[in-house]
């Protein structure tokens, strides 16, 4: 291997990508695209969730605890409804994802040992929304229901039990609970699977398809030396990827970065390796363009997107697709990047993600670099 | 003029049946993408993991601790010693959720005062940890409930206190397990023929021009709107049996109900692929190679699946995506696949979406001829 026609390969590849003004295009505009579009379009953050209500006994009480709906911040007040089929048009058509259905005998069984019940009807469809929701509504009834009890208690004279335990729940890493600051790490996963496989698949699949192959083979450029030079200027792209996408997620949304940056380029520079030889490899067996990309989104976007933790949480998934995540490589890079940005982990830390990256990349490296023969057929 | 067309379609349908890896590609990525998104995407909190401390260690404490052992929500990992070891086990992720019962905990409940209660959750998943927060909150208050009410009955210390107490009595409607597959799967149907369609048609016209076909059409006397027309019609049909193929193996697969009018669901599907074909031709005709026609593809779809309540609530989104969202077939289809499957509404509450779908196809195909038009010369 002789550096100076590694680096006239990798010359003659940064060229091409400089003068191909769409693939470049692609290649920095597509973190900003990620990052606004998962940023802000991606939100588990559930507000102002449309409530209808059912009052059937519309007595003092009642009403005091709808108003503990109303002012809170997760419900907005979409209907008063005075029927059950209005209540379930409102559901069917959407009006409201809750129905706080008050029955005539709420106040009556307000003091009495079983206590009040109060219905929640949840749309159910948004299987998510549902769950949060209820969760939500959960908490305010539980207040009200606190307040009822220290106010009968007071108007009693009897000593105040405001409620025997009291949960003090504190969060940690993501002190306020945005699904931002969990979804942007993995943006840079999404990114650099993107850019990797998309682009690189396209690199020998295209000498290929435009003639040019046959006019590299010819000279004395070694099967190494090609595949070194056609990767080191998307290992660059990459890199910057990584660093504007860091930059947008911390300067503009926000998002906490609490490791080292050393370890982040660490993880990446390892997650690069696995990707761009993987998409090495695609490009280098199937030689049309369009077959490679095809392959490429199915080989890496796919796993990245679904199976790396980025967005589903693995431990819910059924244990043999939980097996099937620790084959995929964006599961240890995601890992990596949700532990530096909000744990501040350290090297240490992430020893087991790091190693099992290394794994992979030695592996993919050793394929793609016998993967290419310089022969025509 | 109706020969013309028919004339198109049979060659179109030629084409299908002579390429076989065009025919494999319709059905296997499809069914395959079916059984990795629809066991991977999940929101569900079921089982987690869960570091307890116990330094009261009385009955009390034990009771409640027993009470997060035996929810199907939680699953005890780690009985810890020390603060140390519950700090190590968020940090190494090894638990979730922590909880802390500290000493006097029994004490302060047999005395009437409010015993506090220590939880920690790591917020890195927020939505993971917002949900298990609302479940922590439910298995407390209902400890809490018993336990005063226990008091109450033995004449304990707040026993003059009046019991009141509010149960909220969440009942979902449509999937009262709030089953996420019942959400996911419908949608993952809408989201891979919306994909699949596009990315072919887009393809199909490309392919024409790219070999120079299409000039050899455009001798004949075919008009635009014949050819469009001609092209289309093949590709519906596809479409259909595409969307047949994957919701019909979806829903056995994964047992999904359906409990709404067939006639709605197939017609809203006509709709939905009129929009996803003019989509597809459009983007057709301002390619001129395939692989341009594929990575616009890609740029065009991938906001498409974000924006459309697939996963992620429209209604957390910034008022500037909500709007864009209106330009998206798949949001309305995904109402009209989940409505008829899951929830069972008809066309007086699902018209509205028909008619955007309607509308949405009929402008992007109008479109498509147009620039087809132009494009020839």
């Amino acid at each position: 291997m002789r550096v100076r026609r590694l680096a006239a390969m990798a010359r003659k590849e940064a060229l091409q990508i400089w003068r191909d003004p769409r693939s470049l295009l692609i290649a920095l505009l597509m973190p900003f695209m990620q990052l606004v579009l998962l940023g802000y379009g991606v939100s588990l953050d559930i507000k102002h969730v449309p409530v209808c209500t059912f009052d059937r006994e519309a007595s003092q009480n009642s009403q005091d605890l709808l108003k503990h709906f109303q002012a809170s911040d997760y419900f907005t007040i979409a209907a008063v409804i005075g029927n059950y089929g209005a209540l379930t048009g409102a559901i069917d058509r959407g009006v409201c994802r809750l129905a706080i259905v008050i029955p005539p005998d709420f106040t009556q069984r307000l003091s009495t040992t079983g206590g009040a019940v109060v219905q929640g009807i949840v749309d159910g469809t948004d299987t998510n929304t549902a769950n949060i929701a209820t969760g939500y509504a959960q908490a305010v009834v539980a207040r009200y229901a606190a307040g009822a009890r220290l106010e009968a208690s007071a108007r009693q004279g009897a000593i105040a039990t405001i409620q025997p335990v009291a949960m003090q729940s504190r969060v940690w890493f993501n002190e306020d609970l945005e699904s931002r600051n969990f979804i942007i790490p993995g943006v840079i996963a999404m990114v650099m699977a993107l850019v990797g496989a998309e682009l690189t698949s396209l690199t020998i699949a295209r000498e290929w398809e435009r003639g040019t192959m046959e006019l590299l083979i010819s000279t004395p450029v070694t099967p190494m030396e090609v595949m070194l030079g056609k990767l080191a200027p998307y290992f660059a792209i990459g890199l910057i990827d990584a660093a504007l996408c860091l930059a947008f997620g911390v300067f503009w949304f926000g998002v906490p970065f609490r490791g080292t940056l050393a370890t982040l380029f660490l993880a990446t520079a390892l997650f690069l390796v696995v990707v761009l030889g993987i998409g090495y490899l695609i490009s280098v067996r199937v030689k049309s363009q369009v077959g490679a990309a095809q392959i490429g989104l199915l080989v890496t976007i796919l796993p990245t997107t679904l199976l790396s933790g980025y967005l589903f949480p693995i431990d819910q998934m059924p244990v043999p697709v939980q097996a099937v995540t620790y084959l995929m490589f964006a599961r240890y890079y995601v890992t990596a990047l949700k532990a530096l940005f909000l744990k501040g982990a350290g090297i240490v830390d992430l020893a087991a993600p790091l190693a099992a990256m290394a794994l992979y990349a030695a592996a993919i490296a050793f394929l793609a670099a016998r993967a290419f023969h310089k022969s025509l057929d | 003029m109706f020969g013309r067309i028919w004339q198109i379609i049979v060659k179109e349908f030629l084409q299908l049946k002579r390429d076989r890896a065009q025919r494999w590609r319709l059905i296997v990525p499809p069914l395959v993408q079916m059984l990795i998104f629809g066991y991977a995407a999940t929101f569900e909190v079921y089982h987690v993991a869960t570091a307890v401390l116990d330094r009261d260690q009385s009955l009390e404490s034990r009771e409640l601790i027993s009470r997060f052992a035996f929810s199907d929500r939680f699953r005890i990992v780690e009985v810890a010693q020390t603060d140390r070891q519950i700090r190590s086990a968020i940090d190494r992720s090894d638990a979730t959720v922590a909880v802390v019962i500290h000493p006097g905990f029994a004490a302060s409940l047999r005395s009437g005062d409010t015993a506090p209660l220590q939880v920690l959750v790591d917020g890195t998943d927020s939505n993971t940890a917002l949900i298990a927060l609302g479940y922590l909150g439910t298995i407390v208050d209902r400890f809490s409930t018993d336990y005063a009410a226990d008091l109450a009955r033995r004449g304990g210390a707040a026993a003059r206190a009046a019991p009141v107490n509010v149960e909220f009595a969440a009942r979902p409607w449509y999937n009262p397990d709030l089953n996420g597959r019942w959400f996911f799967v419908p949608g993952i149907a809408g989201t891979l023929t919306l994909m699949l369609i596009v990315s072919l048609t887009a393809s199909a016209i490309v392919r024409e021009r790219e070999i120079g076909t299409l000039e050899q059409l455009m001798v004949t006397p075919i008009r635009p709107a014949e050819f469009i027309l001609g092209k289309t019609i093949p590709f519906f049909v596809v479409g259909m049996a595409e969307v047949a193929l994957v919701a019909i193996f979806g829903a056995v697969w994964f047992r999904i109900p359906f409990v709404g009018d067939l006639f709605v669901l197939l017609l809203g599907t006509a709709l939905f692929l009129n929009s996803t074909l003019g989509l597809g031709l459009l983007i057709s005709t301002i390619c001129k190679t395939q692989q341009q026609a594929f990575a616009s593809s890609f740029l065009v779809l991938n906001p498409f699946f974000t924006l459309s309540g697939f996963g992620f609530p429209i209604a957390s989104m910034p008022t500037v995506l909500q709007w864009f969202t209106y330009i998206n077939p798949l949001r309305y289809y995904l109402v009209v696949i989940r409505g008829t499957f899951v929830k069972g509404i008809g066309l007086d509450v699902l018209w509205p979406d028909m008619l955007a779908m309607a509308a949405l196809g009929t402008v992007l195909l109008a479109a498509s001829i147009l620039r087809f038009r132009k494009s020839l010369d």
